[in-house]
C-alpha cells in the first residue's frame, strides 16, 4: 500500500470516528503491522580483485560465494536483498562482471548501492550499463526505500587531478591514501533527493540506502560524507528514518534524532575501528559495540553478512558472523535507539579496540 | 701492571686528552649525526609504506594497507606476546610473514631483508607515542 492509499484511508478513519464510537486503537490495529512486517538481506564490500585473466583472489571471491550460499537458506524468504557497493576492488570490467557471476546465484531480487570501488575507474559508466541508475526510489510493504550514490567528491578532483582512471581509481581504493578526497552525495541528488521525499507522507517509515554513512565518523578514512547533515536534514520531517550503509567493513550502529543507522559487514575482510589510527581524532558513535577483533589466521573472521527484520518501520539487524556468535542489533523503543540484544551493556574482552 | 705504571698510564691518557687528541670517541656526536640519523630512518619508514602499499610484495595483488589502512590494528607495542594461533611468544616480524604467506600468498622475507626491516619502521611510526605494552593481547 503506498502513502496516499494510506493517508487515505486515516482520512476516512477520522470520518467514521466523528460518526460513531469506533475506538481509535481500532483503527490502529488495522495497520498495526503484520502484514507490513518483512525481511530483507543484505550484503555489501566484496571487493572482486583480479589477479590476471581469469584468476581471482579467493579469499575475496570465497567471502561472496559464502553469503550468497547463507542467504538463499534464509527462511522464510527475504523479500528481496540489499547490495551495499564495492562489487570491484579497481572497478574492472572482469572484477564487476565475476562479482555478478556470483550474485547471480542469489534466489531473490537484488537492489544494487554503488560504491567508490565501482566508480572511479570510469565514474560507473560499467556499473551503470549492468545494472542501472545509481540513485532511485521505491515503496515495499508501507515504506518508502531510497538509494543514493554517496561516494562523489568534488569536480575537481574527479575530473582535473589524474592522468587516467586507473591512476584515480588507485588513489581513491587507498582508504589511507592522503591525495584521496571526501565523499559525499553531491548538490543534484540532494536536490532529487529533495523532491523524492516530498511526495511522501511524514508518517511513512523511510529507509535510505547508501555506500558511506550519512554521519561524520572519520574523515581520513571516508567514514564520513561531506554533506552528511544536509541529507539528514532532509530526513528530519519523517517519523521513522533507517539509513543503512557499508564501506566501513564493521559493525557500527547510532541514532541521531529520528534516523537509526546501521552499517554492514564485508564479505571480503574488515577494516580496523577509527580509533585503532592512534595519529588521528574520530567520532565512533558512542552507542556502537564494536564487533570482536579480527583473528587473522582465519580468513572469514570478522568478515559477515546481515539480514534485516523490518517491524512497524523499525529495522532489527542480524550479523551472520562466521565462526563467532552471531548478533543482533534492535530498536529499543524504551530508549528510541539501535542497541544490541545481548552485549549492549555488556562487552566481552574481543569488543574492546585499540 | 703494578700500581706505579697504572698512574703512569691514567697520566699518559690525561695528557692526551689535554692536549685534544682523542684516540676514541664512541659516545660523543653532533645534531648534525642526529639529523643524519634521523634522515635515515625516515627514509625507512617511507621505503616501508612503499613496501606496505606494494601490490609485488605477495603474489596476488592484495596490499597489507588494504586490511590495515595507516598500519592500524597491527599493534607493534604489543610484540613479543604469546600469539595463540602459534602457541608461542612470537615477534611483529613473524606476523608480518604470516600476513605475506596468507592474505598476500606470497613468500616470507627474511629478517635482515630491508623490506622486512622498512615495514616494521613504517608501522611502529605509524603507532609513535603508544605506550609500550609487550605481551598485550
Amino acid at each position: 500500500m503506498n502513502s496516499l492509499n494510506r493517508r487515505d484511508l486515516l482520512k476516512g478513519a477520522g470520518v467514521l470516528l466523528a460518526g460513531a464510537t469506533l475506538p481509535v486503537s481500532l483503527i490502529e490495529m488495522a495497520f498495526a503491522d503484520a502484514s507490513r512486517n518483512f525481511t530483507f538481506a543484505y550484503i555489501s564490500d566484496s571487493h572482486i580483485q583480479q589477479i590476471k585473466g581469469n584468476r581471482f583472489v579467493r579469499n575475496w571471491d570465497r567471502g561472496l560465494i559464502r553469503a550468497v550460499a547463507e542467504a538463499n537458506l534464509l527462511d522464510p524468504r527475504p523479500d528481496f536483498i540489499f547490495y551495499g557497493g564495492d562489487i570491484a576492488q579497481l572497478g574492472k570490467k572482469a572484477e564487476i562482471d565475476h562479482g555478478l557471476e556470483i550474485l547471480s546465484g542469489l534466489r531473490d531480487k537484488v537492489y544494487y548501492v554503488m560504491g567508490e570501488h565501482d566508480y572511479y575507474l570510469d565514474l560507473g559508466e560499467y556499473w551503470r550499463s549492468q545494472l542501472g541508475p545509481d540513485h532511485y526510489s521505491f515503496d515495499h510493504k508501507g515504506m518508502h526505500f531510497v538509494v543514493l550514490n554517496s561516494i562523489l567528491t568534488y569536480d575537481d578532483w574527479t575530473h582535473n587531478r589524474w592522468s587516467s582512471g586507473e591512476e584515480r581509481m588507485g588513489v581513491m581504493a587507498g582508504l589511507d591514501d592522503h591525495r584521496g578526497s571526501p565523499f559525499m552525495v553531491g548538490a543534484r541528488q540532494r536536490e532529487w533527493l529533495k523532491k523524492d521525499l516530498a511526495k511522501v507522507d511524514v508518517n511513512t517509515p523511510v529507509t535510505i540506502f547508501s555506500h558511506s554513512p550519512l554521519q561524520k565518523i572519520f574523515r581520513n578514512w571516508n567514514f564520513w560524507t561531506e554533506d552528511a547533515e544536509q541529507i539528514q536534514a532532509l530526513l528530519r520531517p519523517f517519523k521513522k528514518v533507517n539509513v543503512f550503509y557499508g564501506h566501513v567493513h564493521q559493525i557500527q550502529y547510532n541514532q541521531i534524532g529520528n534516523i537509526s543507522f546501521h552499517a554492514a559487514m564485508a564479505t571480503a575482510w574488515p577494516w580496523p575501528y577509527p580509533q585503532s589510527n592512534a595519529r588521528a581524532e574520530s567520532y565512533l558513535p558512542k552507542l556502537t559495540v564494536p564487533m570482536n577483533r579480527a583473528d587473522p589466521f582465519f580468513e572469514r573472521d570478522a568478515t559477515g553478512w546481515q539480514y534485516i527484520d523490518i517491524h512497524s518501520g523499525n529495522a532489527t539487524m542480524h550479523f551472520s558472523l562466521p565462526d563467532n556468535a552471531p548478533r543482533t542489533v534492535a530498536f529499543n523503543p524504551a530508549t528510541g535507539r539501535p542497541e544490541d540484544v545481548k552485549y549492549q551493556e555488556n562487552r566481552i574482552p574481543p569488543q574492546f579496540h585499540y | 701492571m703494578g700500581i706505579k705504571q697504572v698512574t703512569m698510564a691514567v697520566l699518559a691518557a690525561a695528557t692526551l686528552f689535554l692536549a685534544g687528541v682523542h684516540p676514541a670517541q664512541a659516545d660523543e656526536f653532533t645534531t648534525q649525526d642526529l639529523e643524519l640519523w634521523q634522515n635515515q630512518y625516515q627514509a625507512a619508514v617511507k621505503k616501508g609504506r612503499q613496501v606496505f602499499t606494494d601490490p609485488g610484495l605477495g603474489t596476488n595483488g592484495v596490499v597489507c594497507a588494504q586490511c590495515h589502512p595507516n598500519a592500524a590494528n597491527t599493534h607493534p607495542e604489543t610484540y613479543p606476546k604469546f600469539q595463540k594461533q602459534l602457541g608461542k611468544v612470537a615477534t611483529m616480524a613473524e606476523m608480518i610473514n604470516f600476513c605475506i604467506m596468507n592474505p598476500l600468498e606470497g613468500k616470507p622475507l627474511a629478517l635482515d631483508d630491508p623490506r622486512m626491516i622498512a615495514i616494521q619502521a613504517y608501522i611502529t611510526e605509524e603507532r609513535r607515542g603508544v605506550p609500550l605494552a609487550p605481551g598485550k593481547h
